[in-house]
C-alpha cells in the first residue's frame, strides 16, 4: 500500500466529488420512487403510495406484479443451485483427479472465461427452439447457468486447490467413496468459495435482461428485467411508478450487496463482463 | 502439487489392493465432469457451430423450417452493404471511447482509494460496484430519469438547458452509462496490483524526497503495466461483443443508425422484428464474425497473459 500522502482529506474530497453522480443515481431513484412529483433531486409535491399500485393492480395489459416476482426469484435461486452443484463437481475433478485431458479441459475453461458468450444468443435462440425450450423458464434457467460455468469452475478450482490433502487421504484410506467424500468433506470445507459463487450467482441473475428478453415471449414467464423494460419505452411515462418498480426489482440486491460484500470483491476482480 | 492423481478410483490405494482397472479409475472423474461438460457442449461448443452453420443459410422468418443452404452469400451481402461502414465506425467508437473511460477511471479510483485509510477506500470501491450490480434495466432507468427534460431531469436542471439528453448527446450517454459500469473492473485489478507492490519501494521512494504524484509516476505507474494492458485487453473484447446498455438507452438510435454498434445490428437483424422480416442467417452472420474473433482472441489471451496471476487466484500450481 502506498503511504498515506499528508493531505489525504483532499483525495477523500476528490473521491467524494467522483462518486457523486453514482449518489444522485440513487438518491433519484429513491426520492422518485416514494414521493408524487420530484425536479431534478427535489420531491415538490408529497409522498405517494400510488406509485406502488403496481403491487395490487395489473398495469396497461401486463401480468400482475407478482408473477414476474416469483419468476424472478426461482430464476435467480435455481441458476445460483446449478451453478453451485455444477461447477464444485467439475472443479473438485480438475483439482483433485488424474485422468487424460485434464490440461486441455483447464485449458477449455480458460478460454471460455474469457469468450465474450453474448455473441452466440442468436444461436442459442435456435437450439432452445429445437429442443423445445423457448419461452420456457427452465430453458433460461440452463442458458444462464451454462454461459457462467467456466467463471464458476475457475474460482471453485481455486477453492479445492487450497484444500489440505491429508484430510481426503485419510477417508480415503479408510474407504470413502469419492462422491461420499466429495459432500460430506470437501464441500463443507469450501464454504467461502461457495458462499462467493453463491451471491455473485444470484446477484447476476436476478439482474439478467438480455437472456429472458430474448429467450421468453409470454407474460407467464417474464422475470422482473422484462416487466420493468416494459415500461421503460412508454410513450407517458409515469416515472413515479417506474422508479416504484425499479426500486422494488433493486432492493433484494442492495441487501444482498450489503451482505455478501466481502465475498464478492473478490469475484468481480475476476472479471465477468465490461 | 501433493499426491494429485495418486489416488484413482474408488479407494484402492492403501487397501492392498492392485492399482485400479482404467474403468474403474476414471469412472469418477467422468461422473464428476458430466453434467459441466454437457452444459458447455449444448451452451458453448453447439452455438458456435450452429452460429456459423446458420451464417450460410437463408433462413429467416419466411424459411425458419426450411433453410436453403447459401454459402458464403450473407458475407458477400455484408461486405455490399452500405450501412455497414457507419456500423463498424459506430463499434469503434465505442470501443475506443469507453475504453478509455474505462481504464483511465479505473486507474484514478485505485491510485486513490489507495491513498486513503483503507476503511474509507474500501467504502469507496464499494460504491462503485454498484452501478455493476444493480440489474441493467434499473441502471438504465436511472439514467433516463436523471437525463430528463427540465424541471424533472437533473442534468438539465445543473446544466441550465432543457434537454432530452439521451437523444441530445447520445454517444456521451452511452459512453459514460457503460464507463461507470466498465471502471470497477480495472479498479479492482489496479487496486490488488497497487496493495502487492513492497512496502519497502514507498519507503526507498519516500526516504529519496520524491512527493506523492512523483511517487505514482515514476514508482507505482511502471508496475502497472501488466495489470493495464490486461485490463485494456480483456474490455476491448467484452465491449465489442456487448450492447445491452446501448439496447437499453437508445435501441441503436436515434434516427438511422446513430449509434448501432456491429453487435447490436447483428442482433437486431436475427431477434428483433424491427424489420419485419427477420433476417436470421445475415444477423448470424455478423455475429459469426464476433465469435471467431472471440475464439481467436481469448486463445491469444492465454498465451500472452499469466492467466493464473491475473485472473483469479488458484494458489496451487496447475502442474
Amino acid at each position: 500500500m502506498p503511504l498515506l500522502p499528508p493531505r489525504w482529506r483532499l483525495v477523500l474530497l476528490l473521491l467524494l466529488l467522483l462518486s457523486l453522480p453514482i449518489a444522485a443515481g440513487l438518491a433519484w431513484l429513491l426520492l422518485t420512487g416514494a414521493f408524487d412529483r420530484v425536479h431534478g433531486l427535489l420531491p415538490v409535491k408529497p409522498p405517494d403510495l400510488r406509485n406502488w399500485r403496481f403491487l395490487w393492480e395489473a398495469i396497461g395489459g401486463r401480468p400482475p406484479a407478482i408473477v414476474p416476482l416469483v419468476n424472478s426469484l426461482i430464476f435467480a435461486s435455481v441458476v445460483a443451485a446449478v451453478e453451485l452443484v455444477v461447477c464444485s463437481m467439475a472443479a473438485y475433478a480438475i483439482s483433485r483427479m488424474s485422468f487424460p485431458g485434464r490440461r486441455i479441459y483447464l485449458g477449455l475453461v480458460l478460454v471460455l472465461h474469457a469468450f465474450p458468450a453474448v455473441s452466440l444468443i442468436i444461436a442459442i435462440f435456435y437450439i432452445l427452439r429445437l429442443l423445445g425450450l423457448f419461452d420456457t423458464l427452465a430453458g433460461v434457467i440452463l442458458v444462464k447457468a451454462s454461459l457462467e460455468l467456466p467463471l464458476g469452475i475457475w474460482l471453485m478450482k481455486g477453492f479445492f486447490d487450497n484444500l489440505s490433502w491429508d484430510m481426503e487421504m485419510a477417508a480415503l484410506v479408510d474407504g470413502m467413496s469419492r462422491y461420499r467424500l466429495f459432500w460430506k468433506i470437501a464441500m463443507p470445507l469450501v464454504r467461502p468459495g461457495l458462499l462467493a459463487l453463491g451471491t455473485f450467482a444470484l446477484l447476476s441473475a436476478w439482474g439478467e435482461f438480455i437472456l429472458p428478453f430474448t429467450l421468453i415471449v409470454s407474460g407467464r414467464s417474464w422475470t422482473m428485467a422484462i416487466y420493468l423494460q416494459t415500461f421503460l419505452g412508454e410513450a407517458f411515462t409515469d416515472f413515479g411508478m417506474i422508479a416504484a418498480v425499479g426500486l422494488f426489482y433493486a432492493m433484494p440486491v442492495v441487501a444482498l450487496f450489503l451482505l455478501g460484500q466481502r465475498y464478492l470483491l473478490n469475484i468481480y476482480g475476476g472479471g465477468v463482463k465490461g | 502439487m501433493i499426491g494429485r492423481g495418486s489416488i484413482g478410483g474408488g479407494g484402492g490405494f492403501g487397501r492392498g489392493r492392485d492399482s485400479p482397472s482404467p474403468s474403474e479409475r476414471y469412472a469418477a472423474p467422468v461422473v464428476f465432469l458430466l453434467p459441466a461438460t454437457i452444459l458447455i457442449v449444448l451452451f458453448f461448443m453447439l452455438p458456435v457451430v450452429t452460429t456459423i452453420g446458420l451464417s450460410m443459410t437463408d433462413i429467416s422468418t419466411l424459411t425458419f423450417r426450411q433453410p436453403k443452404w447459401v454459402g458464403l452469400e450473407n458475407y458477400r451481402d455484408l461486405l455490399g452493404d452500405p450501412s455497414v461502414g457507419r456500423i463498424m465506425v459506430n463499434t469503434a467508437r465505442y470501443v475506443v471511447f469507453t475504453l478509455l473511460f474505462n481504464v483511465g477511471m479505473g486507474l484514478m479510483l485505485a491510485l486513490l482509494s489507495t491513498s486513503i485509510p483503507a476503511r474509507y477506500g474500501n467504502q469507496f470501491r464499494a460504491v462503485w460496484l454498484l452501478p455493476r450490480i444493480l440489474p441493467a434495466v434499473v441502471y438504465v432507468l436511472i439514467w433516463q430519469g436523471l437525463t430528463r427534460e427540465a424541471p424533472f431531469g437533473l442534468v438539465s436542471d445543473v446544466t441550465g438547458i432543457s434537454r432530452n439528453w439521451i437523444t441530445a448527446a447520445p454517444w456521451s450517454t452511452i459512453i459514460l452509462a457503460n464507463g461507470l459500469v466498465g471502471a470497477s473492473f480495472g479498479m479492482l485489478i489496479f487496486t490488488s496490483a497497487i496493495r502487492a507492490i513492497p512496502q519497502e519501494l514507498f519507503y526507498a521512494s519516500a526516504v529519496d524526497g520524491a512527493t506523492t504524484l512523483q511517487t505514482m509516476r515514476r514508482v507505482v505507474l511502471p508496475l502497472l503495466r501488466w495489470p493495464i494492458l490486461f485490463v485494456t485487453a480483456y474490455q476491448t473484447l467484452s465491449l465489442l461483443t456487448s450492447f445491452e446498455y446501448i439496447l437499453l438507452l437508445t435501441g441503436g438510435g436515434p434516427g438511422f443508425y446513430t449509434t448501432t454498434v456491429w453487435a447490436l445490428h447483428a442482433y437486431n437483424l436475427a431477434l428483433s422484428n424491427y424489420f419485419g422480416n427477420v433476417q436470421f442467417g445475415l444477423g448470424a452472420a455478423m455475429a459469426a464474425v464476433l465469435v471467431v474473433i472471440g475464439i481467436v482472441v481469448s486463445l491469444l489471451y492465454l498465451r500472452v497473459f499469466n492467466f493464473r496471476a491475473l485472473v483469479s487466484e488458484p494458489k496451487v500450481e496447475v502442474n
